[in-house]
Formats: C-alpha cells, structure tokens, sequence
C-alpha cells in the first residue's frame, strides 16, 4: 500500500508536494470510511437500498464510480460525490471494499423464487456471474447477499433504459419474464 | 453493570470523606488507568464513531465513552415525527450495549462537568477519569442570553426540539393539540447552527402536517438570516408547489425577544408575531462543557481545531469534533459528524502509535423533506487545501429537483448510520 500511494504521489508531481506538507495522502480506509455513513461499516449496508460495497468486485467499483462520474448511470447523489475523487482514489477505495468479508444480509426472501432463480442463474448468468454471484468476473458485479430492493430498483432502471445494460447481459434478460428475473433476485439475495 | 455498582460505591466513600472540599482532586477515580486509553465526551453522531473506529483500529487503546444518557435519539428524522409521518422516535433511538459488546467500548453513563487538560482528567458525575486523549463531542448549546424574556422555563411552552427527545415530542403534541385556523411561528437563528437546511425541512414537515390535517391554519418562518441557508432553490420550489398559502417565509426577521404571556416572538424588539405554537430555535455554540473546558475560540462560540487532526489548537491532547467544531466547510451535520469521526480516529490512532499523519478526506450528504414521499438532498466531498478542510471542487451540489427515490434512499442513510453507531 505505502508503495503504491508514493509512487502515485510522484506521479501527480507538483500538487502532491504542497498537499505532504501538511499530511500524507489519504490512505485507502481514510476515503473508504468517509462512504459507511451510507454504506455501512466497511461497506456492510443495513439499508435496503444501499448496496454493500464489501466484498464487491474491485473492477465493478471502478466502473461504476465512472459511470456515475461521467452520468451514464444515473443516480441521485453518487455522481456528485464520485467526481471529488481522482482515479488513483477510487481504485484504492475499491480494491479496500474488495477485500472486506461478504456482508451476509438475513433478507425476507420467497423459498419458491429462489430455487426457480437458481435454476436460472445457473443456465443464462453463471458464466459472468460465477459461483452463484459470489464472485465478480471482471467488471461483473458480486451479487450474493445483495439487498433485494436495491437490486429491484437497479433492474428497473434497466428495464426502462435509464441504466444501461451490458451486451451480454441484455441477451439474456430479453427474453425472460418479470418474473424470472423476480425470481433470480430474490436468489441472489438469498446467497451467503 | 459491576462497574456502576463499584464507581457508586466509591462514590458513596468520596463523598463522606471529602465533605467541603473542591470536587476536583477529590471526587473518586472511576476506572484507574492502566494502558493507553482515549475518553470520548458524548455519545451521538461523532462520539460513538470516534469510539468504535478507535477500537477497530487498535485494540490496545482503552476508550470509554461517557454519555448523560443511556440511549442516543437522532435530530435527523425527527422532522419527520414532528410532521406526523413517524409514528414515534423509535427507529430514531439507539443505545450503546453493542458498542461496547462488539468493540469492547466502556461505556460510562455520567455527566461530564469538567475538563482537566494539564491533568489529563475529566470530572463526571460518577468520578473523574484520566486520559491519554479525549475525544470531545458534545453538540450545541443556546445563546439564550441573546433573547430578551427567554429562561429555563421557556423551552417548555416554545420548544426548540434542536436536541431530538422530549422537546421532539413536546412539539408534535403542541401541533396535534392546536385547533385548526391557528398559527405556527417557527424562528430561525443566525447562523451557523447545528443542521443548516434543518429549520427549513422542519417548516415543510410542520406544512404537511397542517395541509393533511389542520388545512385552516398557517406557519410563518421568521429567518434572522437573510435567505434560506441551504437548499435555498429546492425548498422554495417545493413550497411553491406544495404548500402555497400555508408557509409565510419571512427573512431577514431576527427574534430579540419574546412576551411568553401573549405567546409572542418580537422582532429586533418591536414587530410583534403571534403564535398559537412557536418553535423557537435559539442562536448556538459549543455545548457547555466545550465553554466550561475552554476549548471555544476568540469568537466565545465555537471550538478551533487542527483541520488535519481535529486537536484543539487551545488545547493539546483534547480532539474536538462534530457541531462543536469549526470544521472549514464541513457543516454542523450528523453526517459530517460521522466523517469527522473517522478522521480523528484515524489520527488519534497514528499519533499514539508514533506514526505519521493520515490525509484528510469527508464526505457530507444530507436529506431533506419536503412532502412525505419527496426529498432533496446536498452532498460533498472534503479535502485539506491550504491548510483548511474544503470541498472539492467540480464535486457535490444539491438535487436538481424534487425526487421520490430521494425519500427511498434517505430512509437508508438513517439505517445505515445509526446501525453504524450502534452496533
């Protein structure tokens, strides 16, 4: 960590110098705390329609934090708060929420939709949604756990186009019912 | 609970043997220091993050947290009790047992009268406590003496409900017990005070109220400031909309002193306004103990501190954060607070251990109200510049409009923070 924060204290040259004359950089928990107000304490979300960050995919923090930078995906407030930060932040803050442990979340969920939504995500998701959403691939975001209204409201904002779905992902919802995908959230909620 | 059966025991002891005497240096040791130990002066928004990140960070640091209260009632939200949309302050209520059970948090309950900083001892009411760094954390106090005819016996027929409980509830009574066709007066001080878009939250929760319920009467907002002081634009749109004929925003109207007998507020001594309920928020600063433990500044309101550290630049080892503090841009907010925290955790922490000090970064965000299924919210992100915590720039802002998922989200940052000051 101590290598990584000089080596991009250098980079950024003339500015970082007057900032170390009072303190060091911030460190990766120092920006992350600052976010568990909302997301919970290191990033176990109690709110429903907060996400946890713990145990999120380091690639899918980063992507999101860009996306709500640049306003591709909307939001209310990530995307003024995502602009205070500089790449080199949200890498550090997203690989710090990357190795926190999987927030476990006791969600009321429907027996028969998760074992319908098993069966789904193992035949269309699982190649990008690996180990039952416990792992992200790439930028593919860690689903297990996930609050159930959070996701409900981001799959809404898919469906109507306010959020963009990804190629891959957008052949594969197309032809599934409300309630399949009902079914597959409450599956992934139910996943610990 | 051994330890208050002990402390009063001790107590007890004291007490006999030191009839007469000063209390300072005679009151009873609560809890002999061994090792390396923080206190941390009140437990609310800032007290109990700095207490619990403390512990989470070094588990060889004693801290004790000493509150006045068993339990913890937020001022954020409690708009919404006040407007008749919670039934009650219980999802607002936190208490400490877990802090002290997951983080091994000492958790004293006692007053807190007095600060020792060459000593390095606090009095409390249950006996004095030595520290290596205390923490400070206390909220606000009124500047009742800036108010003509205010004594101790106004806040209960002109209730500030500016500390959520009792005055909280008190208020929603007056308004529930109010006959429809009266008048609501709501006094806003000058600022800065502790939640800046809080007075204007409240007026339209109060309007919602009186819209649904009592739609004969009105509320009249006497501003001393000369604009609404955050989220100008949104709330007066949002009033516009929803609540026209029903708030009468007055600004730039400074309450100076009030006639309790005709329930009348004055303004600069002579424009008289009446209320049948008048929420009189009076002018702020540090809470008492931050006064009585000279830690407030040249202005006699407000704590200055180091902005990397949150050290008093008064005085060494006592860190002061949360509504006490002047904080650069960061405001008088819950969420602040809880940032602040963090900050001053994290640099308490390397300080005790010898190691350098972290860069600061904050955030802000904060919800307000305006119908019950509305809101609007602002938010920042904060860095050191120049030696000052400011925001920084192309960052933060507020709504571009009235949003219901605001209202959705909101209903999250209180679970979210008051879980994380809880448990």
């Amino acid at each position: 960590m101590m290598m990584k924060w000089r080596g991009w204290t250098l980079a950024t040259g003339v500015l970082a110098i007057s900032a170390l004359a009072q303190a060091a950089p911030p460190s990766a928990a120092m920006l992350s705390n600052a976010c568990a107000g909302c997301h919970g304490t290191n990033g176990g979300s109690a709110g429903p329609t907060m996400p946890s960050l713990a145990s999120q995919s380091k690639e899918a923090i980063e992507a999101a934090m860009k996306k709500f930078k640049s306003g591709e995906r909307p939001s209310t407030i990530m995307g003024r708060l995502a602009k205070g930060y500089s790449d080199a932040e949200v890498s550090a803050m997203a690989e710090y929420f990357s190795k926190q442990k999987l927030h476990a979340t006791n969600q009321a969920v429907d027996a028969a939709k998760v074992k319908k939504g098993a069966s789904l995500q193992e035949s269309n998701c699982g190649r990008c949604h690996i180990e039952d959403g416990k792992e992200g691939k790439d930028d593919t975001p860690v689903m297990a756990s996930q609050w159930l209204p959070y996701m409900q409201m981001q799959m809404a904002d898919y469906l109507s186009g306010t959020r963009k779905m990804p190629e891959k992902m957008k052949e594969k919802v197309d032809p599934m019912s409300k309630e399949d995908l009902d079914a597959l959230l409450h599956f992934y909620a139910s996943v610990k | 609970m051994t330890l208050d059966r002990r402390s009063f025991l001790k107590l007890v002891g004291a007490g006999a043997g030191a009839a007469g005497l000063p209390l300072i240096g005679r009151a009873a040791e609560l809890m002999p220091k061994s090792g390396k130990r923080v206190v941390v002066v009140g437990g609310g928004y800032g007290g109990t993050i700095a207490a619990k990140y403390i512990r989470m960070m070094d588990k060889n640091i004693e801290v004790v947290l000493v509150e006045k209260n068993d339990h913890f009632v937020s001022c954020p939200f409690s708009n919404l009790y006040i407007g008749g949309i919670l039934p009650d302050l219980t999802e607002l209520t936190i208490k400490f047992d877990k802090l002290a059970s997951n983080h091994g948090v000492k958790v004293v309950q006692a007053e807190v009268t007095g600060i020792d900083a060459a000593g390095h001892t606090i009095t409390t009411s249950k006996g004095t406590l030595k520290y290596d760094r205390l923490v400070v954390s206390p909220g606000i106090d009124f500047r009742i003496e800036e108010i003509e005819g205010y004594n101790d016996k106004t806040p209960e027929l002109m209730p500030h409900a500016w500390k959520a409980g009792p005055q909280t509830s008190l208020l929603r009574k007056q308004l529930v017990d109010m006959k429809d066709g009266g008048t609501v007066v709501l006094s806003v001080p000058l600022g800065p005070f502790r939640c800046p878009p809080g007075p204007y939250e409240r007026t339209s929760m109060i309007a919602h109220y009186l819209k649904t319920h009592k739609p004969k009467s009105k509320i009249i907002v006497v501003d001393a400031n000369p604009d609404i002081v955050s989220k100008g634009g949104l709330f007066k749109k949002g009033w516009k909309k929803y609540y026209e004929g029903i708030i009468d925003y007055r600004p730039a109207k400074k309450v100076t002193a009030i006639d309790a007998g005709k329930m009348n507020v004055l303004i600069e001594g002579i424009e008289e306004v009446h209320g049948d309920v008048i929420n009189l928020i009076p002018p702020q600063r540090a809470a008492k103990i931050a006064q009585v433990a000279g830690l407030v500044g040249d202005d006699k309101k407000w704590c200055p501190v180091n902005q990397a550290t949150f050290e008093s630049t008064l005085h060494k080892d006592i860190h002061v954060i949360g509504d006490s503090s002047i904080a650069g841009a960061m405001p008088k907010s819950g969420y602040s607070a809880n940032s602040e925290a963090k900050i001053c955790a994290t640099n308490i922490v390397a300080l005790m251990n010898g190691r350098e000090i972290v860069g600061l970064s904050g955030i802000n965000t904060c919800y307000s109200y305006i119908t019950d299924k509305e809101a609007v919210s602002v938010a920042a992100v904060y860095a050191l510049q120049e030696g000052k915590i400011a925001g920084v720039k192309g960052a933060g802002g507020v709504s571009p409009d009235l949003s219901a998922a605001e209202a959705v989200y909101a209903k999250s940052w209180l679970k979210n923070i008051l879980t994380e000051m809880s448990t």
